[in-house]
């Protein structure tokens, strides 16, 4: 299987690898770097659980291939805080209960992150739009919306 | 779900595209917004995929006097924030909102949206109703199409297999141009069940040019000229005649699936082209 060498910087730690041109970013991320943190569910880019940051802009991680990303800068969620050290989006999604069984979250956290950044999220609508691809099954969004919310007056 | 390996190409000019293409059974991919599920569903598995992301002075829009001229490569949220697309197209800009969500719209490509031809998509709908040219890349030089001779059914487009769309090319609007763009769809982001985008153009005080397009109800966007020769020299204070909603739902042939009956969309199609008129009317008033 021929494989290709690709630089990537994750989280501001630069990697080399050797990949397979098949091999989807989600599965760089998990299975060659470890980093757990991007869950993915569906695959096919509907569920928003692998969304991470390429180059500052919220991507499907599960929507391009690891080599596509060669030079590039990525973020995942384990870039956004540290136990004892949460970001203020991640204070807010604990402070709201935001989450429940944690499955969607990264892709919460990292959504949220790109929409706090793109959108003026003037009314709960407009987050509530902005996170219509990111797919809970627990929390009925109402605390998600009110953590970003938290965050946007705070901003 | 894992894609079938393909060897991968890294095209840095469109010539470099063009002849890759070449190389057996090769597929594009610019957003990957659409192709990749596909991949990773292995409903196709070609044996090159040829990236084109990183060709340079592909991802544009530029104002060229009397048209807006959109590179391939150009994303969606680029034309739904783009001051150039608010100014000239503001129908594009509204348009936009309604594809997929924020992570596909940062990916997603233009050229990549009219290539692969959805059948509820908005940008084909886009091109029809602007009527945009196309400008493709194929060995031997470049050709120009437009929207109206490139969508020929649905996921199927008047592309070679060794051609490649570049540029779209969209004539700017005559002065006094009103819009107005109604969509549906089960929940927000989703492909539409039906959606209707129109133009009017007012000289005092009538109509002297319309344009309707709809989506979601055919194999392929369509322009509804019955409708739209209706309207010329009509006023829509009074709203919309019947015979124009009628004609819209004629020109329809939508499908019956999961996720609503044919009647249904055809239902909705001609509700929405009430609106979509009435507002266009409003706006160009």
């Amino acid at each position: 299987m021929s494989t290709r060498e690709i630089s990537v910087t994750v989280n501001g730690t630069a990697h080399r690898h050797a990949v397979e041109p098949r091999l989807l970013l989600s599965d760089f991320l998990r299975h060659t770097l470890g980093l757990t943190g991007t869950h993915v569910g569906c695959e096919h880019g509907v569920c928003g659980a692998c969304t991470v940051l390429l180059d500052g802009d919220s991507v499907r991680a599960c929507l391009m291939f690891a080599v596509q990303a060669d030079g590039c800068r990525i973020d995942t969620v384990e870039g956004l805080g540290q136990i004892g050290a949460l970001n203020p989006l991640q204070e807010a999604f604990h402070a709201h209960h935001a989450l429940q069984c944690g499955f969607c979250t990264p892709g919460m956290l990292m959504t949220a992150t790109d929409l706090l950044k793109k959108y003026p999220l003037a009314t709960d609508d407009e987050i509530r739009e902005g996170l219509s691809g990111n797919l809970c099954r627990c929390t009925g969004y109402q605390h998600i919306v009110a953590a970003i919310r938290t965050v946007k007056d705070d901003a | 779900m894992k894609p079938a390996a393909f060897d991968y190409v890294v095209a840095d000019s469109v010539d470099a595209a063009v002849a890759a293409l070449g190389r057996g059974d090769a597929k594009i991919i610019a957003g990957g917004q659409s192709l990749v599920p596909m991949l990773n569903f292995r409903l196709l598995r070609p044996s090159v995929l040829v990236d084109i992301n990183r060709i340079p002075g592909l991802a544009f829009i530029r104002d060229d006097d009397t048209s807006i001229k959109i590179g391939a490569l150009a994303r969606h949220h680029q034309l739904e924030t783009s001051p150039v697309i608010a100014r000239h197209f503001p129908v594009l800009a509204e348009a936009m909102r309604h594809v997929a969500h924020l992570a596909i719209r940062n990916r997603g490509t233009i050229g990549g949206s009219l290539s692969h031809a959805d059948p509820a998509a908005e940008l084909p709908m886009m091109a029809m109703l602007l009527d945009a040219e196309m400008h493709v890349a194929r060995t031997s030089g470049t050709r120009t199409v437009a929207a109206r001779d490139f969508f020929r059914d649905a996921l199927s487009v008047g592309l070679g297999e060794e051609e490649i769309v570049t540029e779209i090319v969209v004539p700017k609007l005559p002065p006094h141009t009103g819009w107005g763009f109604e969509e549906v769809a089960r929940r927000s982001g989703d492909f539409a069940l039906a959606a209707v985008a129109v133009t009017l153009t007012l000289s005092d005080g009538t109509i002297v040019q319309a344009r309707i397009a709809i989506t979601g109800v055919a194999p392929t966007p369509r322009r509804v000229t019955s409708a739209e020769s209706m309207l010329v020299g009509a006023r829509l204070d009074r709203g919309v005649d019947d015979d124009v909603i009628e004609s819209v739902r004629a020109v329809a042939e939508p499908e019956t699936d999961l996720h609503a009956s044919a009647d249904y969309r055809r239902h909705l199609v001609g509700v929405l082209a009430r609106r979509a008129l009435g507002a266009a009317w409003r706006r160009a008033a």
